[in-house]
């Protein structure tokens, strides 16, 4: 039997090794101490390097909770192509959550508002989607460099029987000693991934050769460009007068509902290059997510609610 | 965060080596703080543009510079309405040699809470006094409270040094008082830096206007504190967090090392049942490893069958970590509700959650003066020492010796809320021998130290207790097949003081043999016990109607049985009797 080589000669761990083996602790945890976990699974990056983290928890056994994906239907294409085939080629089982009423009843960003769409289709069917699975824990992808109430999260946070975070009561967390005690109806969100920073999980994609969604290289794409947004063309969605599309050389930073999530002109087409754009440019991915900013204290207010 | 120096790839190679480190800091509105992490954050290229816009074009400025740093950590819309900060926020940046974390803590007495949590994790902290103040409570307070969760590296940031004329006299005056303070805690080796966090002066860069200062600038300082310190490397405790068992020739122990080295071959001690064996495998998804160290997450295999569940602990039989159920811990209350004596509360420690209570409270930490108070309890954000008695033993290090074994909380069981975190200081008197022998007062321990893995490989056949009612010439029957097949077997025949059966049965079993017992004929109660007793894996009682009248007929029933249930290997001869 040959035998791998340590990590590294020296006994100190490198900066990403350190936040894997914390990751992967928290997800053991999870599974250990509560009765129904699942994995809310975005499709995006983060939900990629979660993944892996997940499969050496268990390795060389395979992930013991399901997968749920919230689609609000209004994903990119190229996102729905890569959900059906990444998890089940690891062995992992997905289950797939919309709020179906509100599309019936036409819920859409343009009709509604991206605030009112985000409530239906994302709050309100993730709260369902858990709720209809009994879900006692539910594993995210969020960090806590991305927005400033993600910053005061806890790695384990409380909900109260309707989801809600209430960020004035959050439960102190020591060492890596997480309280996973709830009553019937309240449940905890976990977030493995709090302590990593976007660059690190794209250096970790790039050391691991994790696979991810192709919107997240730049290549020519037919957009609409509104000022200093690219909006990408999908879903026929409504233009305005005298509009037409164009091609723009252009890639995703971040994943979401294609009417809200912006592009940025890019020639990224490899990870050494997008990770190079990422350390000159210095803009923050969530900058082009819409409904952060709708309002004031925007994903705080979201969370509150129930917004993973 | 760190520009490419000269191509992307070198910065992946740099980045991909760079080390950890999580540091504190504690401080209340207008002491600097946020400035002085504004400024790390700013000068590090930790803030990304959009922010800084937001920061810039912000018509908030209570400094005198271009923009006011301080909104860089800017938190909860419920805290800006407050104008306070109310918890922990986690902070990061980068240099081309490390990571850094930041715990960024309130400093008000109402926070003392927040400052544990945040210095729990942490291996450094910088402890803020206003130059023009000098020691004040709250520093005090920071400091005690970084001593007492174990944080190794302390530096006092002397801030505000342009509000005093960069004035040495100033450092040197506060550099003292502090000295003065921590000696009764034993502490030495504190950094002190003069700087001015909003000036910029030795936080990033080292300042040209203080010329008797030799010493690093912070950041500096950050990037060469030594790091492995923060973790001991001599004493294996490897909590198991879950069992891995993909399949039946698959059985790993996951968790993440605590302390110490774990390698592949290594004799290890299970606690609590005192077994050993060697470590097979060292497993990760990269293969297997030759060894692995804290904090590492794996999954250990090892060479012997032993039943291991979520809570035991692997350790190095020589060095031994405590094994009690009582001891005396350091507590900081963090609830609303005071701590009550003698009330039942949840502990968890390392990967075991156990009833307990605390016995007493030997007396009241006053933070600032460091004097002892005699208590009755404890109320929210008050620190003191305590007994606790749990209701398993625990396996632990005194917390200064190992932050993870040394290191619980107490969560209420009706409210489930987190109430209380402990330091072990001291493993109580006197109990020692006591709770080892309570500890290991387990079934395997009572057969002896040989596994039944070892006892398997002997007699290639698993323990078991076959029940027969009223078949006295059947159970010496089958003893006969049995003991020809090469079985370690005993029939066990009594039909008056059948009662005792079930306990023979049991001791027999522990020895590794089946027992064929045979009882009277109004034996349900006793067969249900032995089943019981035994554990239903090993006890094979065939019902009346099923089981032949010909006693030959039903020994081989019987041994079929065995074979079908995997205590004895199928025979081979008879298997293969067709081919």
């Amino acid at each position: 039997m040959s035998l791998a080589e340590p990590a590294i000669s020296v006994r100190s761990l490198t900066h990403l090794r350190a936040l894997e083996a914390e990751s992967i602790h928290i997800i053991r945890e999870v599974v250990a101490e509560f009765e129904r976990p699942v994995m809310l699974y975005s499709i995006g990056k983060d939900s990629s390097v979660m993944l892996r983290l997940a499969q050496k928890a268990f390795h060389p056994g395979k992930i013991p909770f399901p997968l749920l994906h919230i689609d609000t239907t209004y994903k990119f294409g190229e996102m729905i192509q890569f959900r059906d085939w990444y998890p089940a080629s690891i062995g992992a089982e997905l289950r797939v959550h919309t709020n179906r009423d509100a599309i019936a009843n036409g819920a859409n960003p343009f009709s509604l508002g991206t605030q009112k769409c985000c409530g239906l289709l994302k709050t309100r069917a993730l709260l369902d989607g858990l709720a209809q699975g009994n879900y006692d824990a539910a594993f995210g992808g969020a960090r806590r460099d991305e927005e400033k109430s993600r910053a005061k999260e806890r790695i384990y946070s409380f909900r109260d029987q309707l989801g809600q975070w209430d960020p004035k009561n959050q439960r102190p967390e020591l060492w890596n000693l997480y309280n996973a005690r709830v009553d019937k109806g309240e449940s905890i969100r976990v977030f493995p991934l709090s302590n990593w920073t976007e660059l690190d999980v794209w250096h970790y994609i790039y050391l691991e050769g994790i696979p991810i969604v192709p919107l997240y290289y730049a290549k020519e794409r037919e957009m609409l460009v509104r000022g200093n947004s690219l909006i990408p063309v999908e879903y026929n969605y409504p233009l305005l007068p005298d509009e037409q599309p164009e091609k723009v050389m252009c890639r995703m930073r971040s994943l979401g509902c294609s009417y809200c999530t912006g592009a940025i002109r890019s020639t990224a087409t490899t990870l050494p290059e997008i990770i190079e754009e990422l350390v000159s440019f210095r803009r923050s991915e969530r900058e082009l997510r819409i409904i952060d900013h709708d309002q004031e204290g925007s994903m705080e207010v979201k969370k509150r609610e129930g917004y993973f | 965060m760190g520009t490419p120096s000269t191509s992307i790839e070198q910065f992946l190679r740099e980045h991909e080596h760079s080390e950890m480190l999580r540091f504190s800091t504690a401080g209340s509105v207008d002491d600097g703080k946020s400035t002085l992490i504004g400024r790390l954050l700013y000068d590090t290229k930790g803030v990304y543009e959009d922010q800084l816009a937001a920061v810039r074009n912000s018509r908030i400025n209570r400094s005198t510079g271009e923009f006011d740093l301080s909104l860089l950590t800017d938190g909860l819309r419920a805290e800006r309405e407050q104008g306070i900060t109310i918890d922990v926020a986690y902070r990061y940046f980068h240099t081309p040699n490390r990571k850094f974390i930041i715990a960024d803590t309130p400093g008000h007495e109402q926070y003392t809470r927040n400052m544990a949590t945040g210095a729990s994790t942490a291996s450094l902290a910088v402890i803020l006094v206003d130059a023009r103040k000098g020691v004040l409570p709250q520093s005090r307070r920071h400091c005690t409270i970084s001593w007492l969760l174990g944080i190794p590296h302390l530096v006092v940031a002397v801030n505000k040094m342009d509000l005093v004329d960069w004035s040495e006299e100033v450092f040197a005056n506060i550099l003292a008082d502090f000295e003065a303070f921590v000696a009764p805690l034993g502490i030495t080796g504190i950094t002190y830096i003069p700087m001015s966090a909003l000036e910029g002066d030795n936080v990033v860069e080292r300042s040209r206007r203080m010329p008797w200062y030799t010493g690093p600038a912070l950041l500096e300082h950050l990037e060469q504190a030594p790091i492995g310190k923060q973790y001991n490397y001599e004493d294996l405790r490897f909590p198991v967090q879950y069992v891995v068992r993909p399949d039946l020739d698959f059985r790993g122990y996951a968790g993440q090392i605590a302390s110490g080295v774990v390698r592949q071959g290594q004799r290890l001690t299970v606690l609590p049942s005192g077994r050993s064996s060697r470590v097979k495998t060292v497993t990760a998804w990269e293969g297997d490893l030759s060894e692995a160290f804290a904090p590492m997450s794996v999954t250990v295999t090892l060479e012997d069958e032993i039943d291991i569940s979520r809570g035991d602990m692997l350790v190095d039989p020589a060095r031994m970590p405590h094994v009690s159920r009582r001891f005396a811990a350091h507590l900081v209350w963090m609830n609303d509700a005071a701590l009550e004596p003698d009330r039942p509360y949840l502990l968890k420690h390392t990967t075991q959650t156990v009833g307990a209570t605390v016995t007493a409270v030997r007396y009241r930490l006053d933070v600032n003066t460091l004097s002892e108070e005699p208590a009755d309890g404890l109320a929210l954000n008050e620190i003191g020492v305590v007994e606790v008695e749990t209701a398993r033993p625990l396996f632990f290090d005194n917390y200064r010796k190992n932050r993870t074994t040394g290191a619980f909380v107490l969560i209420d069981p009706a409210s489930n809320a987190t109430v209380a975190a402990g330091m072990i200081t001291e493993r109580k008197e006197d109990n020692r021998a006591a709770d080892l022998s309570a500890a290991l007062r387990s079934e395997e321990f009572t057969s002896g130290r040989l596994t039944p893995a070892e006892r398997y490989a002997r007699w290639r056949h698993q323990p078991a207790t076959v029940w027969l009612t009223a078949r006295r010439e059947l159970a010496y029957l089958l003893e006969r097949r049995l003991f020809d097949r090469g079985c370690l077997v005993h029939a066990v025949v009594d039909e008056f003081e059948s009662h005792v059966l079930p306990e023979l049965a049991r001791f027999s079993n522990q020895a590794g043999m089946i027992a064929i017992c045979s009882s009277g004929s109004d034996d349900a109660a006793d067969r249900e016990r032995a089943r019981t007793l035994v554990g239903g894996e090993r006890f094979v009682a065939l019902e009346g109607y099923e089981l032949s009248p010909d006693d030959s007929k039903a020994a081989f029933q019987i041994i079929q049985a065995l074979e079908n249930r995997g205590i004895l290997p199928a025979d081979r001869f008879q298997v293969g009797e067709g081919i």
